[in-house]
């Protein structure tokens, strides 16, 4: 009787969990879709006149007026949403005005830097922000929770630009300690063959350790900056996930059962809250792409961020609302991922 | 009866006792945040600041001394923040840039406040459709991170002070309006509503007048956290060159300009960096304090 009990409960659960992932992934489709819509509505808010952009403020009238035309201004904006809609969908962002290459091609040949850069930064800000939290919330209210809690104001109030150029100007101009801005030295860019962009990987992958030490030193100073920032939002949000664990009911039993204080802490309890701590790591992932805006600008990184700010500056609109998009999409892809990984993980969300 | 009996009494006259004595309250358990008084300290030196700039200011934020001998000096007593590349005294410069900086802050606060409570009450109030659709708008608004949506606001509005402020507002709301529509999904439950719906006061006049001033102190809250975020996201966008334009003394602008020379002459760049931490650590610690006092659900 129980097995048949357990097997209806299998059975019942499974649809519902296949349920709500076809109405999260729906929400999402829904986003994306409000996601270009407001990218759109941008490109049409310039003052620019995208006709003038193609054609150059000397040309005759008649030119001007086919090339309206042929972008399609004539149209009703819903119809150009269309267009816009299906070019988009087919991968296609636009060309640059600057570097005369479509610009998807230019995203995906910057991307590969950005992602290493912040990968890195993730890593850092988990590895130590998750521990500082768990040591944070068993010291609640002592001097190291004061510390904990201070390191992260500081991070959430500092701009990270400004850090940025401190870190260079004290651990690479003063102590000599890092390389200074860029990925790699000049005399190593030859030196490996790119097949993934992550310039790490390559250079481990093909035994070149000094291309990799020297690039390691590259990225340390910015990826460990990009860290920082999200060790201030992680080592936060483990200290309350931790506060709650601590404080049930399963923590007193097993003290009262005898089990050793670490263990409590950092298999019982820990293993509870990082369920939601997968959110919280995805979470502050998409937004250390945020941060390499303005990191990579101060580090002269050859990133996304960089690309997008080029752009910026030399008012290629095109290539800022792509690269908008890029970022966007990926947030909300990031977003998704979390909340699926939230839903597969916790044991409670997939009965619901 | 001292003033003080006359606040905390337990039987209040009037309503305008009641809330002045429950406005002492607050600030007594507010008082007892040292961390936060010291924000609050802060907060009132910058506006203190702002407003006393001409008197305060040793001397004029754009026009500078003389570019032969007054460039680029080092902090002295002289000039105790050093001097920049054109030769102006940087203190004043920091001085004359906290106006900028709380310009800002207020505008975006003003901006973005009433457009979080109307759209977050609404949807809450309503339910139903008309709050799929809202909420449906500002998810996607939330799904763009910040700096990068005001960036390619900025991009197409063109740079300047003005359109930072109108990009970083546009960004601000949304979660404002989450906010606001959640506490209003338990105040729209309320027996006092349903009383003023019998009355048959009109939906609107519900919302604004009923509604909203209680989802006021929790959206002030998040918006007094949220600052230290603006103050950062509005440096963002100086340093990259689309706030303020030079010779405006914006702080993140200032930071671009003494780059280039960071190696050689540290303080150019380092001194305005400095202003915008310790006014944004000033914000954050005010609204952690304000969050104790004011949302008994976050106090532990």
């Amino acid at each position: 009787m129980a097995s048949i009990a357990n097997e209806e409960g299998r059975r019942g659960a499974l649809p519902a969990l296949a349920w709500k992932i076809v109405k999260i992934l729906a929400s999402v489709a829904l986003t994306f879709l409000g996601l270009l819509l407001v990218t759109f509505m941008i490109g049409r808010v310039v003052p620019v006149d995208p006709v003038l952009a193609v054609v150059g403020d000397r040309a005759s009238q008649s030119v001007y007026n086919r090339v309206f035309i042929e972008l399609g201004l004539d149209k009703p904006l819903y119809e150009q949403f269309w267009i816009y809609l299906q070019k988009i969908l087919s991968g296609d962002l636009g060309v640059s005005f600057l570097t005369k290459k479509p610009i998807i091609e230019d995203i995906a040949r910057v991307f590969p830097a950005t992602l290493e850069l912040a990968t890195v930064g993730i890593l850092i800000g988990t590895i130590l922000g998750i521990p500082l939290g768990v040591l944070a919330a068993v010291r609640q209210g002592r001097f190291t929770d004061q510390v904990v809690r201070v390191v992260g104001l500081i991070g959430y109030s500092a701009p990270i630009f400004w850090l940025g150029l401190l870190a260079l100007l004290v651990f690479y101009a003063r102590l000599h300690w890092v390389a200074g801005p860029g990925r790699i030295d000049i005399s190593y860019e030859y030196s490996i063959t790119s097949r993934t962009g992550l310039m790490l990987w390559d250079a481990a992958m093909q035994g070149q350790w000094d291309a990799f030490r020297n690039a390691f030193s590259h990225i340390i100073l910015p990826a460990s900056l990009l860290g920082y920032y999200s060790l201030a939002y992680i080592s936060r949000m483990t200290r309350s996930f931790m506060l709650a664990e601590l404080a049930q009911e399963y923590v007193i039993t097993a003290r009262v059962k005898g089990v050793a204080e670490w263990r409590i802490i950092w298999v019982h309890a820990l293993r509870n809250a990082a369920v939601p701590l997968v959110t919280v790591v995805a979470l502050s992932y998409a937004g250390l792409l945020e941060g390499s805006v303005l990191t990579e600008t101060v580090f002269a990184w050859p990133g996304l961020g960089q690309y997008l700010t080029n752009s910026l500056q030399n008012s290629d609109m095109n290539a800022v609302l792509g690269g908008t998009l890029v970022i966007g999409a990926i947030f909300v892809g990031l977003n998704l991922l979390s909340d699926l990984l939230y839903t597969l993980l916790d044991p409670r969300v997939r009965r619901r | 009866m001292s003033t003080r009996e006359w606040l905390l009494t337990e039987q209040p006259a009037s309503r305008r006792q009641a809330r002045a004595g429950q406005a002492y309250r607050t600030w007594i358990a507010f008082r007892q945040n040292r961390l936060a008084m010291f924000g609050l300290g802060i907060v009132l030196v910058l506006v203190l600041v702002a407003l006393l700039a001409p008197w305060l200011a040793p001397q004029d934020p754009i026009v500078g001394g003389s570019l032969r001998t007054e460039r680029l000096l080092p902090p002295s007593w002289q000039h105790l923040m050093g001097t920049d590349d054109q030769a102006r005294d940087i203190l004043s410069r920091i001085i004359y840039g906290s106006r900028i900086t709380l310009l800002v802050v207020a505008l975006v606060a003003v901006i973005a406040t009433p457009i979080g409570l109307l759209v977050g009450t609404t949807a809450g109030y309503y339910g139903g459709w008309v709050d799929t659709v809202l909420m449906r708008i500002t998810d996607i608004f939330l799904a763009f991170p910040r700096l990068i949506l005001a960036l390619a606001f900025v991009a197409a509005l063109g740079p300047g002070i003005e359109n930072a402020i109108i990009a970083i507002a546009i960004t601000s709301w949304p979660p404002y309006a989450r906010l606001a529509r959640a506490e209003t999904l338990t105040i729209r439950a309320a027996d006092h509503i349903d009383a003023i719906r019998l009355q048959g006061a009109h939906s609107a006049r519900i919302i604004w007048g009923h509604v909203v001033p209680l989802c006021l102190s929790s959206v002030i809250v998040r918006v007094t956290l949220d600052m230290a975020g603006i103050i950062l996201t509005a440096a963002g966008l100086g340093f990259l060159g689309l706030g303020a334009q030079p010779p405006q003394p914006e702080w993140g602008a200032m930071i671009a300009g003494g780059r280039r020379f960071i190696l050689d002459h540290w303080w150019v760049a380092t001194m305005p960096g400095l202003a915008i931490f310790v006014v944004s650590l000033g914000f954050n610690f005010l609204g952690d304090g304000l969050r104790d006092v004011l949302d008994p659900k976050a106090r532990k």
